[in-house]
Formats: C-alpha cells, structure tokens, sequence
C-alpha cells in the first residue's frame, strides 16, 4: 500500500533529526559508565573459572587487609528465603551453596580505585570442589546428566524426565498425522543453533547507593529502571520505592539489559562501606561471560505438503537450553514458529532444559530466530523438492487477518499477505546469480507487546510541551514520541521535549522491550495529550463563556465546534499556556494502562550471497527486509530497526556462537574470538516499509524492533542450498562447517 | 604503585594528568581528564569505541598506557566540532539517522575523519574496511556508510 | 455469572484431568483465572507463576479486570516476554 494514500499527518512519517543526536555526536550524552559521584568507589567481581562447583569457602581476609579496600559481599550478606523468579535472580547475582556455570559471580569487593579493586578481587581465596558439568541441551536432558537442580521442574513436567527438564509444553490443534497422510510429500529434519549474545557494545555499568536505613539511589544503563529497581529490591530484601533508579543514556540492550546482573552488588557494596557510591563497570569478558546470552536449541520439525504447496500437517519438537535457571524462550519459540502458516493439524511440544551456562536474557523476538530457523529451513527444502516457488508457497499458506493462528488465537490486523507482495515486486529479486551465488527467502513473526506504561506530559507556560516517559530511549523513540505528540497538539516538533524519567516520577514502566515502546509509550503519550488538550478546551471555553463541548482543537489551538458555538477567533495553545497560571493552574496531562490493541508484525527477507568453494566463506552480496511497520512514525528509525535486526541475524547465521572448552569454559569471551558482523562483511541492506496500520493505535503503529532479527538464519541457510546445493542445519555456518560439508557433498 | 605525571596536549589545550602506570590511555582520558566521549566496549583493541588521535595517528586508546601519551598531542571526540559548528561528520550522522544507541559514534566520527583526511574521495569498500575495526551492533553500518560517504562528498565540494 | 470456554494448551491437560477445554462461571479475566485454579488445583502454581490470556486474538497482559462473555474465545497462553 502506498504510503501516501494512508498518510495525512503534517509530522507522522518526517524524519527530522533525533533530539539526542547532538549530545551523541559530540561525545556529551552520558551512559552507564560515564557517571560519577564525590567520594565514590570502584567494584569487581570475584567469578567462578568452573563450570560447576560446590563453593566450599571463601576467604577475604586478605583483600580486607589491603589499605583502600572499603567491603566485601558475598551470599552470606543476602537476606535468604527467596522463591522462585526472585530466588533465580539472588542466585544468578551471587552463587550460593554452587557456582553454576564459568564466570558466575561468587563475591564482589568495592575499593577507592578500580585497580585496587581487581587487586584485592584476586586476594578474595574461593575454595571449590569440582562438580561434573554439562553444557549442551541434549546432553543435559540424558540419562546420567549432572543435575543442576533438584526440584527445579514446575509442575507441567511429566514425570519420568531428567531434573534438569524443568518447563514442558505441548499445544496444538487437528490432528497431524491425517495431515501428513492428506500429503504427497513428507519430510522431518533436525536444526540447532547455538547460544549468541546481544553484543551491545556498552557493557553494563553502573553506580549505586546505600545507606543503613537501606534508602538507596543507582544510575543504570537499563532498558527498564523499574525492573531494575523491583528485582533489586526483591534480591536485597529492601523496599522498591526507597531506591530510586535512574536510567542513563544506554548502549544497546536488545533484551539484554531488561534484567539485572551485578547491579545490587552495588547497593550491598555501598551500605557496608557507609553508604559511599560504588561503582561497577563490567569487562567485555564479563559481559560475555555472565549476561545475557540467548538459549541454544536443539530441534525435530516435521511437514507434510501437497504437490501445489498447501500444507496439511506440521510438528515442532523443541529443545533448549536456557543456562543453569528455567526461562529458555522454548515457549515463544513454539509460538512463532509456525505463526506464518495458515494450519488445520498442527503440534507443538517443548523443554526448558537446564544447563551449566549463564542465564540467558531475552534477546530480539526471543525465541522467534531459531523456530524459523527450522521451519523456514524444511519449508524451504520441501519447496525445492516440489519445484515450487517458496515465495507463492508462503502466499498460498499465509495467514491474515481473522485467521487462527497456529498458537491458538485469531490474529486481529496482519499485514503478511502485504509484505509478500512487496517482496515479489522487488528489482533485488530480478538480480543475475552467478556460479556459487544463490538467492534465501524466509518469513519471520514477533507478537509485539504492550506491558505497563505510564506516561505524564505538562504544557509549558509558553505553549510548548515536556512528556515524561518511562521506557528509555535506545534507537530513537525519543524522536517518535515527540512526534506523535507534536502531531496531536498541532504543534512543532521542536516544541516538544521527551524526557525519559527516574523511578520516582512515574507510575511503573515495563521496559524497552518487546517492540513496545513506540506502541505502548507512544499509545500513553498520545493519550496524555488528549487529556492535557481536553483542559485547553476547557479553559478556552470558560473564556468565552461556552460550553465545554462546543470547543474543538485543531491545528494547535482551541476553536469553537461549528457555527452554534459562536464566533470566536482560534486561541491557540501559547495563548492558553500564557495565562494558565490565572485561569486555574498547570495544564497536564497523564496516562496510565496496559495499553490494548498491540498488532504484530511479519517480514520476510531476501538474501542473496556468494560461497567461496575453497574456503567455505559466505559473502552477503545484496540483502532485502522488507516488514510491516503499521505505520513508520520516524521513517529512518524503523529501517535503522531492519537493519541492525537483519545483521545480527546474519552473525548468527554465520559467525556467532557460544564456544566452550571441555571443561566448560567460555572459550570465546572477546570480541575478537566472538565475532560479531563488521562493515567490511556487509553491503547495504535494502529495505521496505510496508505499512498496513494497527487499528489499536491512534497511528497505527505496530513496533519493529523484533522481527527482523529472525528471518536473516533460514533466508542464509537457505540460500547457501541455492549456491550449492548443501542444506545447512547447524548454526553458525562458519567456514569451517561450510567447507565440511562441501567436502562431504 | 607510584603515579607518573603526564603532560599532554588534548584536543589543543595543555593537560596534565597523574596516571598509574598500569592505567590505559582510555582511563586516563575517562577518570583524569573527565573526557567520557571516548567510550569502552571492549578493553582489548576490538571495538574501536575508544577510537582517539595520538600524535595524528589513529589509535585504539585501550590499547595505548596513558603514560605514553607524554609529550604527545592527542584529540578526541570532545574536540571534533569547531566550538557549535560541527564537523560535517557529525552533522550528516545525525542527518542520517546513522546513530541508535550512540555508543559507537564518538569512536566511528574519530575514525571516518582520519579516513576523509587521507582519502577525501572513499569508495564504499574502502569505507567498509577501514571502519572494519568499529564495532556497531544497533545499525546494520548501511546508514554509518551513508552518512560518510555523504559527509566527504560535501567536504570535497568545501574544499573545491 | 456468564459461562465461559477456556482453551488450554495441552501440556496443561495432566493438572485438569484430561480436559484442555475448561468451562468456568466468570465475568473477568480475574475471575476466570481463578475459577480455573479452583476447578484444578494443580494450574494453579503454573498461573501464579505467569500466564497471558488471549480474548478474542488480542493478548492481554495484566488484564484481571477486562471483561469476558461467553461468546468470547479464550485461549491461556505462556506468559509473553521480549527483547
Ligand atoms: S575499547 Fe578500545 S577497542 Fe574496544
Ligand atoms: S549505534 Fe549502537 S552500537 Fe552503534
């Protein structure tokens, strides 16, 4: 759909410059590490170097004897008694009774510099007795697997399965095997992809603050202070609203920074050093070491399809390991997987398998990449088999609007059919491949999610606007809140400032997360607005004696509705603000919900590349996204969002992978050895924003952060089967399992 | 361990700083001198976040002893825009929307600057690898290429 | 109190007998969750740990107060999360 037939915003759909971008050009916008406070100490970390080990003491005596060394926490110093989630996040912060996998937190140490600070790190004496470690999903769900442990299994375990399976699903509808009987064409294939990381290249940081009353403050970088703020709280056992979080300027987070890591460490560092400020700031290694990664997966698809590509029948089995604590995204990975797909018999089941590796946290559509992976994959292959094209396939299945999705629901507005189309009518697809070139396409999927949103916006008294919001700003929302606001006031862009608040100025905010801070915030702010506009009518109605409801806002100013309401000239919003102090006080607005009406988004990618036969290296030579956006509120943003999203999908097509040693270890903890894409692997990556609007916000906006990160695994593996004829079925496709199995061929 | 007095000049201002021997240039620039623009992502020479001039030479400044910066010149990001004229670098990232999060700007701009002085004319791929050694997880590097390749050909229109 | 049909996802029907359509006496989203929990004691850890509900295709988070009726189609998914 043409953008100009839908858009009659005077701002929606420009692309003026960001609010932030002078600060962050010029080296001025402070993030996590960049803050500091008189007096203030400096942390490190004391980390597990096994797998898995019974934690038999430690002793400190000696970093405290060290001049400068101000405390030392250990687990001893965390309240006890946590359940569940909260006991998860304790243990994660600081091992207890075991270190459950290499790099995990044991003890942290706060000194007057950071050198001293490492020194006396290494001071801090760990006495461990070695556990037997296990590491990859399918291994840990065996017989005889170590058990990480005991009792961890929630209740939809069936029994018989290893302790360490802690999280069993199975859903589905029809009746797949008359759906793979209906079929002429059958095939079933294993898929695994590996454990990845957000990669954000600000590592966390971050300073806090305690005093014996247990009344604390921390500047974080975050994707969400109030996550921060209540998981803190529940880990020290001290009350969320006496600590009060402010979120920096942050350097990526991708899912990666909607939990917390080392960040109470900081707070009990501080009370036990008198409540002086400490401030902890994670090495590349430990970042890699000890937040975020995504699960590894280990999956069995099976599809059954007609000769004219209708699908009859389709089975997901799902595997995967989230770390050594429940929360692999087994679940949204079922989800999607076949969200695409218009199903009558369709089933899925799924394990949540411990595992001695870090927590994972979510990354991009968590879960999303590595169910397409396979699905997209064996789709894919059937296609082939049938000589059929994967892009009508895709159309002759694909669901829309209305349709039951294969996780259950009806889909509300989709735009799948719209964003194939779009693809089809692409000139990167009329492109000439060479020997050794070939051409992927897959469909990815992300829900988009609303989550808890509080907004507050304030007219100022020369007619401009402040807006307070909650979900910090990573790629821009900044600008798009601004401009839908700006757009409901009728007033300038530049009249509008987007403050992104502490803990204490707002209600609850979910974080940035979930694609939702565009929807969701944006949804809230617009809402703020109205109310803050319903007061300007008000006030100019009180002005000239008429009814409230006989005043209209347009174009920035309060007019009276229609002819009946009498004639007066427009007041317009500065005339308002200018004498709002005498006509009854501030004028704001405020908006609290869990905002309704998320839409979600598809895209499907189209890569074409190059396989190099001697070296088994893949060079991307031309690259398309193409995603419904709903609406694109900043233009250049969404396709900032393709972007980035597509290319980390192709690092973890190609390059990035969690490596461990026999004993467990990270094996690739830097960035040199866990290779994320460069500029020199890449070409421009082309995009088209589809825009089919969300009826469940004022502008339609769907939130494209997520999907993109999920077509660019089966599109690459896909396409490497079109250069030369091997199907790919284990992440990364590094060179050196490229030329294996080009050797193999 | 005993601090050594370092004299530099940063951004054309003299700088004097004590500095632990063990201490990056980075450190110094970040926990001395209180230029943070130069960012830390990875501490081992990977991200090019810490990207700064020393003596004129490109140089991961975590990977340089603030110690050596002694008797030497050295800019940063905090002295790329000429008082509120900004590089044209900077004004087309911000045009370009080649920015998300920012943390990999103030290194990039230091970087791609270098470039444009020894090549005003880059072609794509030779934008592409010279900034091979600046990590960028949020954009994708197609609006960064943009952006440079907009910014020299209007600095090569200045200069014409 | 209107009669509503909850679908389950399957790998739930061991801690409902068997069932994997549970009809439960509610008017809320709220109300419905707990009819469930009071129907089959066994969901009730797997609610309390976090579950979305779909009303009709849309997912609400948080959602205890929203109405439900009988013509609505409910389906119980695993609690939403993203990056
Ligand atoms: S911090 Fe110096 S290269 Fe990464
Ligand atoms: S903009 Fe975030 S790392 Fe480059």
């Amino acid at each position: 759909m043409a953008k100009d037939e839908l858009n009659t915003f005077k701002l929606v759909g420009t692309r003026p410059d960001r609010p932030d971008g002078l600060d962050k050009v010029t080296g001025r916008a402070r993030y996590g590490a960049d803050f500091s406070l008189p007096g203030m100490l400096h942390a490190a970390v004391v980390r597990s170097p096994h797998a898995h080990a019974k934690i038999v003491k430690i002793d400190a005596s000696k970093a405290l004897a060290l001049d400068g060394v101000k405390a030392v926490v250990t687990r001893a110093d965390l309240p006890t008694g946590l359940t569940g989630d909260e006991w998860d996040l304790q243990e994660n912060t600081l091992a207890g009774e075991k270190a459950l996998y290499d790099g995990h937190a044991v003890a942290a140490v706060a000194a007057t510099s950071k050198l001293l600070a490492e020194e006396a790190a290494r001071l801090i004496e760990v006495e461990y007795e070695v556990l037997p470690h296990v590491i990859h999903v399918d291994d840990a769900m065996a017989e005889g697997a170590p058990v990480i442990r005991e009792g961890a299994a929630d209740p939809t375990v069936p029994e018989g399965l290893h302790p360490n399976v802690v999280k069993y699903m199975e859903f589905g509808r029809g009746d797949v095997e008359a759906g793979f009987a209906e079929a002429d064409l059958v095939m079933e294939k294993s898929y695994k992809t590996e454990a990845t990381h957000q990669g954000y290249i600000e590592p966390h940081a971050c300073v806090g603050q305690m005093g014996s009353d247990n009344k604390g403050e921390m500047w974080v970088c975050t994707q969400g202070q109030w996550f921060i703020r209540k998981m803190s709280a529940a880990v020290l056992g001290i009350e969320a609203s006496q600590l009060r979080v402010t979120p920096s300027e942050i350097g990526g987070g991708f899912g990666g920074k909607t939990t917390i890591f080392m960040e109470p460490l900081s707070l009990a560092l501080s009370k036990k050093a008198g409540g002086r400020p400490v401030k902890i700031v994670m090495t590349r290694s430990e970042v890699l070491r000890a937040t975020g990664p995504t699960a590894s997966a280990s999956m069995d698809v099976k599809i059954g399809m007609k000769t004219d590509g209708t699908i009859t029948g389709a089975r997901a089995e799902f595997r995967m390991q989230g770390g050594a604590f429940p929360g692999a995204p087994v679940d949204m990975a079922l989800y999607c997987a076949f969200a695409g797909y218009k199903l009558e018999n369709v089933q899925h089941i799924g394990y949540d398998v411990l595992a001695n590796r870090p927590k994972c946290a979510a990354y991009r559509a968590p879960g999303s990449p590595m169910g397409a992976f396979a699905v997209e994959s064996l789709v894919d292959e059937m296609c082939r088999e049938l000589k059929l094209d994967p892009i009508e396939v895709r159309i002759k299945n694909g669901v829309q609007t209305g349709d039951r999705a294969s996780y259950g629901p009806k889909f509300g507005s989709i735009g799948l059919k719209e964003v194939l189309e779009a693809v089809k009518d692409h000139p990167n697809l009329q492109a000439e491949l060479g020997p050794n070139q070939g051409r992927g396409f897959a469909v990815g999927y992300w829900f988009n999610h609303n989550g808890e949103t509080s907004v507050s916006m304030a007219i100022g008294e020369d007619g401009t606007a402040q807006v307070s919001v909650g979900t910090p700003d990573i790629g821009g929302s900044r600008a798009s809140v601004s401009l839908m606001v700006a757009e409901t006031l009728g007033i300038p862009y530049e009249d509008v400032r987007v403050n992104v608040v502490e803990t204490g100025a707002l209600g609850v905010n979910e974080p940035t997360h979930g694609s939702r801070a565009t929807f969701a915030t944006g949804k809230a702010a617009v809402e703020a607005t109205q109310g803050a506009i319903k007061e300007m009518c008000r006030r100019a109605a009180a002005e000239w004696g008429i009814d409230e409801e006989a005043v209209e806002w347009a174009d920035g100013a309060a007019q009276p509705a229609g002819p009946n309401a009498g004639k007066f000239p427009p007041m317009t919003i500065k005339e308002i603000a200018a004498k709002m102090g005498s006509t009854g006080g501030p004028i704001s607005g405020h908006h609290e919900s869990v905002p309704d009406g998320v839409g979600a988004s598809f895209g499907a990618h189209v890569v074409d590349l190059e396989v190099d036969p001697e070296t088994g290296r893949v060079t991307i030579l031309r690259y398309l996204v193409v995603q419904d956006a709903g609406r694109a509120i900043h233009p250049s943003y969404v396709e900032g969002q393709y972007q980035g999203g597509a290319v980390q999908g192709i690092g973890w097509a190609l390059n990035e992978e969690y490596v461990y040693d026999d004993k467990g270890r990270l094996a690739n903890s830097v960035f040199l050895d866990y290779r994320v894409p460069v500029a020199s692997d890449l070409p421009m990556i082309d995009t088209v924003i589809v825009e089919v609007p969300n009826p469940g916000h004022p502008f339609g906006v769907r939130g494209v952060g997520e999907t993109g990160i999920t077509p660019p695994l089966p599109a690459i593996a896909n396409a490497i089967h079109d250069a030369v004829g091997v199907r790919m079925t284990h992440l990364p496709i590094n060179p050196p399992k490229l030329l294996a199995a080009l050797k193999a061929k | 361990m005993t601090k050594v007095h370092v004299q530099t000049k940063i951004n054309g201002d003299a700088v004097e700083f004590l500095a632990d021997p063990r201490e990056t240039l980075l450190d110094c620039l970040r926990d001395h001198v209180g230029l943070t623009g130069s960012k830390e992502g990875c501490g081992t020479g990977d991200c090019g976040a810490c990207s700064v001039e020393l003596d004129g030479t490109l140089v991961c400044s975590c990977l340089v002893l603030g110690v050596e910066a002694n008797g030497k010149t050295v800019d940063t990001i905090e002295g790329m825009a000429t008082g509120n004229d900004l590089h044209p670098l900077q004004r087309k990232f911000i045009e370009h929307a080649a920015l998300q999060c920012g943390f990999c700007t103030p290194g990039i701009l230091v970087a791609a600057k270098k470039l444009l002085e020894v090549n005003p004319d880059p072609t794509e791929e030779e934008t592409r690898y010279w900034l091979a050694g600046n990590l960028c997880r949020c954009t994708g590097y197609d609006k960064i290429i943009r952006a440079v390749m907009d910014a020299a050909a209007e600095m090569r229109q200045e200069v014409a | 109190m209107g009669q509503v049909t909850v679908h389950l996802w399957s790998g739930l029907r061991r801690l409902t007998d068997g069932a994997e359509t549970v009809e439960v006496e509610a008017d809320t989203v709220g109300e419905m969750l707990d009819a469930l929990s009071e129907a089959h004691p066994g969901v009730k850890p797997v609610l309390d740990a976090g579950v979305s509900v779909a009303v009709n295709g849309e997912i609400l988070n948080g959602g205890r107060h929203k109405a439900v009726s009988p013509e609505d189609e409910i389906f119980l998914m695993q609690r939403m999360k993203g990056g």
